[in-house]
């Protein structure tokens, strides 16, 4: 059996247990699925900036929490449908990454961590400070679930997997268009050797520029999805906690591979949900997953596994 | 009047804080290039300590003294063992540092309680002065004073000193330095505890005033980038300048705009980040 | 026509001036040796012309229109091409990868989101040929910080010359090559069109003054001559700085 065959037969089997999730699983572990799905994205969103064009963003967050306020108070003040305010919560969040990649793309390396950071954390403090708009750190209560019109009700949780799943499913391909395309194929370029691209004529600034609108969009997508899983958002969304914790779970994974984020997105969610029944020190043990990561796993666990099958190969 | 120059006092005496902070975050980033993310939480660790110290001996120097030095040596700790491993490799010290930010943040959280504390003013500079017609808190004023003396420290040490004279030259050129035969490792060392120390001197200073509570530690250093951001990397002038600054938008920003307070702070920022992104003192 | 103009060309770094008042002129077709001991400014030079670096003072023309302004990707497109002294290519991706975004550079759709890579027939068509014209079509498939060193070197050389440039930078390309490698190399720049303009920075006197048409003298960032093979050997300053000491 070659390489393709396997993954094509991986790729069928998950598929198949994403598909008969409901029936695997009870309710309450389907909610954990639909979360480590919408991570899964978030992570994946990340990773177009720090696996495939080399920027490290450290606040990722902000189009993630900026699109979750957006399609919360659409729907809960103007009673928007998930039909209008899914797709304004993902524009707000684009724009939201618009407005700060021209701020942060004039920066480079540590620098423009910094500026990300910053700048997410601004909008962290607009969500806190301006109560009469965002409830302050009381957040938003009671979202309401979107309502598609059809038999199924996504205030429970089958339905609503589904929704986020095939949302999720049509993110990933547009993202796997993406890096399949030539213009992934510039971003790798871009974070192999900038200089180089420069040299050999690409304007480097609006490959940059297109990556960081399209990593806020995709962010976007699953800051909406989290909104309506969560009913409920509050600053905590846009913190740079959460920025710092979707960094984890692509490097975890692997930055580099679409897949090797979404799986440290679903091992982290997992793991928060099993630590945290055990102890109230989950920030504790995460602080500690960071600096274990990194001593002996920089390049994640996809790295791993790509070190042990060449250690594999060269040994027959 | 009295309003305007006591609020101007205020934005002063935290925009001095800053600068503590600051400076040491200016400097290691100049040197090493680490953008250290654990800075907030050498603040924070440091008010807990004084605090701690502070109930325990009653002596308010102490506690200045021993909470800017156990974090200290927090600092070198964190170089030495860990950040040195990965020089100029950006995402693993990022990851390290945001690491230990979550461990001090959780460990402090453990050992103090979430519950906000006031740290009580040495009865020395319990009171107030008489500026004119202006009564304003003695211990705001020995803030701003503290702040000119390690400012003026800082410029000795730089400019008059052999290591200041290393430092500088190692912020312009890493390559540099080691041809002069500096001992970089030594220096980078003694840069992370300086760094630390200042922080956690700014922690134990602010304790009386604005006390010592979770979450400190992403506020500060929040505060912290935007200075250096607006004052320039690498520059113990951006710092201070920036520091101010900072310290007084902030401080306006919340008497008149409380609602957006850190608008107030972020238009300054985006505008020298679209104008000068190297910040008003950086090096181009 | 002058396919390169540099007037007063001058470049500091802190106190340090690292090219001074430099100004020649190269012709369409012509290949230009630049030599000069360590230190004399040629990289900087290179690094000036191609925009890595804004020049302090002066002017530099291509083809008759100003381009001192102008930024690294917008000198490229107008047809100028370089090399790098240090190995810059991506070093994990393959040969093949490496080759498809030099070709992508110029061909329609290099921003395109909805194209896929694999469909770029036509890309993939040339890299081929490029690969199999200079031998290497064996290790397309490796990654290029994988292959030797000898091998970086031709695929730097190829990327460049991938682009199809009117005018060639090429920074010391035989630089630690073996001496069947230095062979291939030349015989790489000796294929090329004859139009092309090239400018080349390289040690190996030998093969260098073979190829040149002209040379030009730097030393401690000014030009201290210029004229053909004979000339320059002939030149009493630089057989003292220069040749006699080498």
């Amino acid at each position: 059996m070659n390489r393709q065959q396997q993954l094509a037969i991986a790729g069928i089997a998950g598929a198949a247990v994403l598909l008969a999730m409901p029936w695997l699983f009870g309710s309450y572990y389907l909610g954990l699925a639909t979360k480590m799905i919408i991570f899964a994205l978030f992570a994946m969103s990340l990773d177009l900036l720090i696996g495939y064009t080399g920027l490290a963003s450290l606040g990722h967050a902000a189009y993630f929490g900026v699109a979750s306020y957006a399609t919360g108070l659409l729907a809960l003040r103007l009673g928007w449908g998930v039909g209008w305010a899914l797709p304004a919560g993902v524009l707000v969040a684009g724009l939201t990454a618009a407005l700060f990649g021209l701020l942060a793309l004039r920066a480079r390396g540590s620098y423009f961590l910094m500026i990300t950071l910053a700048l997410s954390q601004v909008l962290w403090g607009i969500a806190f400070g301006w109560r009469s708009l965002t409830g302050g750190d009381d957040g938003l209560p009671e979202v309401p679930r979107p309502d598609l019109g059809l038999p199924w009700s996504f205030a429970d949780n089958t339905p609503f997997y589904y929704f986020t799943l095939a949302v999720a499913v049509v993110s990933t391909w547009l993202l796997m268009r993406v890096v399949a395309s030539p213009f992934g194929q510039s971003l790798r370029g871009i974070r192999e050797s900038e200089t180089r691209m420069l040299a050999l004529g690409y304007d480097t600034w609006r490959y940059k520029f297109a990556a960081f609108v399209l990593a806020g969009l995709f962010a976007g997508v699953a800051g909406v999805l989290y909104v309506y899983y969560n009913r409920f958002v509050s600053p905590d969304y846009i913190h740079v906690a959460r920025s710092a914790e979707v960094l984890l779970m692509v490097i975890l994974g692997g930055a580099g591979s679409l897949f090797g984020p979404a799986l440290g997105a679903a091992l982290i969610v997992l793991f928060e949900n099993i630590v945290s029944g055990y102890t109230e020190r989950w920030l504790l043990v995460l602080g500690v997953v960071y600096v274990l990561v990194t001593l002996f796993a920089p390049d994640g666990i996809t790295g791993v596994v790509r070190r042990l099958r060449q250690r594999k190969a060269g040994q027959t | 009047m009295n309003f305007w120059a006591i609020q101007t006092l205020n934005g002063i005496s935290f925009g001095m804080l800053l600068f503590l902070l600051a400076a040491g975050l200016s400097l290691i980033y100049g040197l090493m290039k680490i953008l250290n993310l654990t800075h907030g939480s050498y603040y924070m660790l440091g008010g807990y300590v004084g605090l701690a110290v502070m109930r325990a001996s009653g002596s308010f120097v102490l506690a200045l003294l021993a909470g800017s030095a156990a974090v200290a040596v927090l600092g070198v700790v964190m170089e030495r063992f860990f950040l040195r491993r990965f020089h100029l490799q950006e995402l693993p010290q990022t990851m390290l540092t945001f690491g230990f930010l979550f461990i001090f943040a959780d460990l402090a959280l453990w050992v103090w309680g979430g519950n906000p504390q006031t740290m009580a003013k040495p009865p020395l500079l319990a009171g107030v002065t008489a500026l004119g017609s202006l009564n304003y808190p003695t211990y705001r004023l020995f803030i701003i004073a503290a702040g000119v003396v390690v400012a003026l420290m800082l410029w000795w040490f730089q400019d008059r000193t052999r290591v200041g004279a290393m430092l500088r030259a190692g912020v312009d050129d890493e390559e540099i330095a080691r041809a002069l035969g500096i001992n970089v490792s030594l220096l980078f060392s003694l840069v992370f505890a300086m760094g630390a120390f200042l922080a956690a001197l700014g922690g134990v200073l602010a304790g009386p005033i604005m006390g010592v509570y979770p979450g400190a530690d992403f506020e500060v250093l929040l505060l912290g980038f935007v200075v250096v951001i607006i004052g320039g990397l690498g520059s113990l002038k951006g710092a201070l300048v920036g520091g101010l600054l900072v310290g007084l938008l902030d401080n306006f920003g919340k008497v008149f705009f409380p609602e957006f307070a850190l608008f107030t702070i972020f238009l300054p920022m985006a505008l020298i980040l679209a104008v000068r992104p190297t910040g008003l003192f950086g090096r181009e | 026509m002058s396919a390169l103009v540099i007037e007063g060309l001058s470049r500091n770094f802190g106190g340090l001036r690292a090219l001074s008042n430099v100004s020649f002129s190269v012709e369409a077709g012509e290949r230009r040796l630049i030599i000069g001991p360590n230190g004399a400014g040629k990289t900087t030079l290179f690094n000036l012309l191609s925009g890595v670096f804004k020049a302090s003072s002066g002017r530099i023309s291509l083809f008759g229109r100003d381009v001192t302004g102008l930024s690294m990707h917008e000198r490229a497109r107008m047809g100028l091409a370089r090399t790098f002294q240090i190995t810059n290519l991506f070093p994990r991706l393959s040969v093949m990868d490496n080759l498809l975004i030099a070709l992508q550079a110029g061909a329609p759709g290099a921003f395109s989101l909805t194209r896929r890579m694999r469909d770029q027939t036509v890309l993939h068509a040339q890299a081929d040929a490029l690969l199999n014209q200079w031998g290497l079509a064996s290790i397309a498939m490796r990654a290029a910080r994988e292959i030797s060193y000898g091998e970086q070197r031709q695929v730097d050389l190829i990327l460049a010359m991938a682009m199809q440039p009117r005018v060639l930078l090429l920074d010391e390309p035989m630089a630690g090559l073996s001496a069947a490698e230095v062979v291939r190399v030349t015989g790489m720049i000796r294929s090329l069109p004859r139009e092309m303009t090239i400018l080349l920075i390289e040690h190996d006197m030998d093969v260098a003054f073979e190829l040149a048409d002209r040379i030009a003298v730097l030393h401690q960032g000014c030009l201290i001559a210029e004229g053909d093979g004979p000339t320059i050997r002939a030149h009493p300053q630089v057989s003292e700085i220069y040749l006699g000491v080498e």
